[in-house]
């Protein structure tokens, strides 16, 4: 078998991408459709530069999945190597192809003999899955410290903002370098920072149903005893690991994750909230002045009711837009992560080990570095684009 | 602003004094296949077992260094380098005296590293904001001016794309691109190494750019959006009605009061910057301050990660004092009395 043109390459990879082809169509003629009744989501659709970043974000969470559950778009499995394939150029035929193997490494091996194109389709399996989630953890954090921040202000405000400045005047490389070692994982400093960290949403959830449905016990009791049920559990098989420090609960222990993800999941999250913890007490100040504040005080309202029923609603527009920049900056952050080798294992096909690997011989086979290179960009760059058209709907009303 | 940072080179003194660390470095120092009981008192002898806030004032240097008879009938001082008598060691000695401590991994005083490193590192950061600042208030000025133009449109679409792009990617493919020896232009070299001697634009231009780069595309937006806010403003429109060109509102009207945001921002993107230092200079493995910082954490060791914490929180809070200043310097509305 010959080696494959780039038109080959090209076209063959489009094939591979299938399955995203089409549930990104479906996805976008069924929100074009409706897009009077989704809100801000239709909304979205008004803008060329929002649907473009929509679109490319669509494409790795997508991609990301298929690869990730359903084992589809890939073409090798990212962790084998293939002999005879190492640092081949892209579209060469694999050697030894199986009847049931893909014959070709669409976009070349890696130092490992490891097909590229695989690994950094399941690169991106990685990136959705952790960077919203820590950005969701992130902003749990800082609106629940934050709300309060901003609403009552005096000595809870000064202290708050000061620990908060800490963190920021932390050059974020030398934080990383200090948290993500195994030596510091071996004292148990990051699960007790995940204790703190994640008991945040516990919190969140718990004051929110709570000033809601105070007034009706029956109804708060029922939902806020079944919420708190759920997230608990998760709580503790999240920082619960046999073998650690934490390991109060090890019977309860519904699942675990590895100790490097965690590690690089606190950081990621203890890095990220101070600045949302600004963005929200900023918010809150600005929005107690306004009439609807001063009405609910009125009506006698609780202070939880109406920062988190009140401020937080009408605060929404600034923080879905940071929300999107946030988890582009996280995507950054967790490549950076994979560049010095910090945190996930190196074997994990995530995009910054995959570029630091490929760095060394990059003058001479660039393309293993160059894949997860663009795909990194591209991510972020939609996420940016996404996070500018939402700005732009928003402002309209 | 002191007290912020006696706060976090405390932090930064725990988290590298933790006992694995330590154990690391007693190892790393006598022999891997060191037992506990040996490391223990290997580290006592030195003086690593003491409380943490006592070690602390001493590195300080607001407690007296300890001096310390250990089990192996040697006395050992602290701050006391190799071939040094135990009676030279002055009896203070910490950061307030001047004295860094000894780096374990290249095995010479602190101090001179630091000064050394920080130098190759401001001529980089020098180059980097020549071509930062202006360009990117440039790119701002130009598509803030008539908001919504095509202009506009493609120069934000820039900075955007450049804020998209980290260090690590942009660096990757500029060398790639103008370096590699299989496709590659070949005009540039993929490494640094050389400029820290003897810089050119051969082997300098790619790091500059890389960081440059990444830096301009939010500085830009910031400029963009405030030179877009003063365009709106009254005093414009006013001048527009008299009658004055538009080239002359912009030079004259507009651009005084559009930066003043975007010298904040410049001032605040320094501990970004540093982040894409320790990139860049690991990249293209030049040797500066960001280099001997992955160094320093990567090798356990502890002074040097220490004195270049120090650094790099003073950095970040002058840089901060200095926004604040020039804030209130800028803009004619805030007066100090």
């Amino acid at each position: 078998m010959e080696l494959l043109s780039w038109g080959e390459i090209i076209s063959r990879i489009l094939m591979q991408l299938m399955p995203v082809w089409i549930s990104l169509v479906v996805l976008f003629i069924l929100s074009i459709m409706y897009k009077r009744k989704l809100g801000l989501y239709g909304k979205l659709f008004d803008s060329t530069i929002g649907m473009i970043g929509f679109a490319i974000v669509m494409f790795w969470v997508f991609a990301g999945f298929y690869a990730g559950a359903l084992d589809w778009v890939v073409t090798h499995d990212p962790l084998s190597q293939v002999s005879g394939m190492k640092n081949k150029v892209p579209g060469t035929p694999m050697r030894g192809a199986e009847e049931n193997e893909y014959a070709y490494f669409l976009l070349g091996g890696d130092t490992l003999a490891r097909d590229v194109f695989s690994r950094m389709i399941a690169g991106s399996t990685v990136v959705i899955v952790i960077a919203p989630l820590a950005t969701l953890f992130a902003f749990m954090a800082g609106i629940t410290l934050g709300l309060p921040a901003g609403y009552y202000g005096g000595r809870l405000d000064t202290a708050l903002s000061f620990a908060a400045n800490l963190i920021l005047a932390f050059p974020v490389i030398l934080l990383f370098y200090l948290l993500v070692t195994p030596e510091i994982r071996l004292t148990g400093m990051p699960q007790y920072m995940a204790a703190v960290l994640f008991a945040f949403p516990l919190i969140f959830c718990t004051v929110l149903i709570n000033s809601r449905l105070y007034i009706v016990p029956q109804k708060r009791n029922i939902v806020l005893s079944g919420a708190l049920f759920v997230l608990l559990m998760l709580y503790i098989s999240l920082i619960n690991e046999a073998g650690s420090k934490i390991t109060l609960f090890n019977a309860i222990d519904l699942f675990n994750v590895d100790g490097g993800l965690l590690t690089v999941f606190v950081s990621v999250v203890f890095v990220n909230s101070p600045t949302v913890f600004r963005i929200v007490r900023g918010l809150a100040m600005d929005i107690k002045t306004r009439d609807y504040v001063a009405a609910a005080q009125t009506r006698g309202e609780g202070p939880w009711y109406i920062m988190l029923w009140e401020i937080l609603p009408n605060a929404r527009g600034p923080l879905i837009v940071d929300f999107c920049l946030r988890i582009g900056y996280t995507t950054i952050l967790l490549g950076t992560l994979g560049f010095f080798g910090l945190g996930l294992e190196p074997e994990s096909p995530n995009w910054g080990a995959t570029i630091n690997e490929g760095r060394k011989l990059l003058s001479v086979y660039p393309h293993p570095a160059l894949a997860p290179s663009f795909a990194l960009l591209s991510l972020v760059l939609g996420l940016n684009l996404l996070a500018d058209g939402l700005r732009e709907e928003s402002l309209k009303d | 602003m002191l007290f912020t940072a006696l706060c976090l080179t405390f932090i930064v003194f725990f988290m590298t004094n933790l006992y694995p660390n330590l154990e690391k470095l007693a190892k790393s120092e006598g022999n891997f296949r060191m037992d506990d009981a040996a490391v223990q008192t290997m580290l006592s002898n030195r003086g690593y077992l003491q409380p943490l806030p006592v070690k602390y004032g001493q590195w300080l240097g607001v407690m007296p260094g300890y001096v310390i008879e250990g089990t192996d009938d040697k006395t050992r001082r602290r701050c006391q380098l190799p071939a040094m008598a135990l009676e030279d060691v002055p009896k203070f000695c910490g950061i307030l005296q001047g004295y860094w401590g000894y780096s374990t991994v290249f095995k010479a005083e602190v101090s001179s590293i630091i000064a050394t490193r920080l130098s190759l590192t401001a001529k980089l950061m020098f180059w980097v904001m020549l071509l930062m600042v202006p360009s990117a208030l440039l790119v701002g000025v130009f598509a803030g001016m008539r908001e919504g133009s095509r202009t506009d449109r493609t120069l934000s679409t820039f900075a955007i794309t450049t804020t998209a792009t980290p260090e690590y990617v942009s660096g990757v493919i500029f060398i790639a691109i103008f370096s590699s020896s299989a496709f590659g232009l070949k005009w540039f070299k993929g490494t640094a190494t050389k400029a820290m001697e003897d810089a050119n634009l051969e082997n300098f231009l790619l790091p500059v750019i890389t960081i440059a780069l990444y830096g301009m595309g939010y500085i830009a937006r910031m400029t963009r959006a405030s030179m877009a806010e003063v365009m709106t403003a009254q005093y414009i429109r006013t001048a527009r009605l008299k009658g004055v060109s538009f080239r002359n509102i912009v030079v004259k009207h507009a651009l005084r009061n559009a930066l003043i945001a975007p010298f904040t921002v410049i001032m605040l993107q320094f501990p970004w910057l540093l982040n894409g230092v320790v990139i860049v200079e690991t990249l293209f493995n030049y040797k500066g301050f960001g280099w001997v910082l992955v160094q320093a954490a990567g090798n356990n060791d502890i002074e040097l990660l220490l004195g270049v914490s120090v650094v790099s929180v003073i950095v970040v809070l002058v840089t901060q004092l200095i926004s604040d200043i020039g804030y209130v310097y800028l803009n004619p509305r805030i007066k100090v009395t």
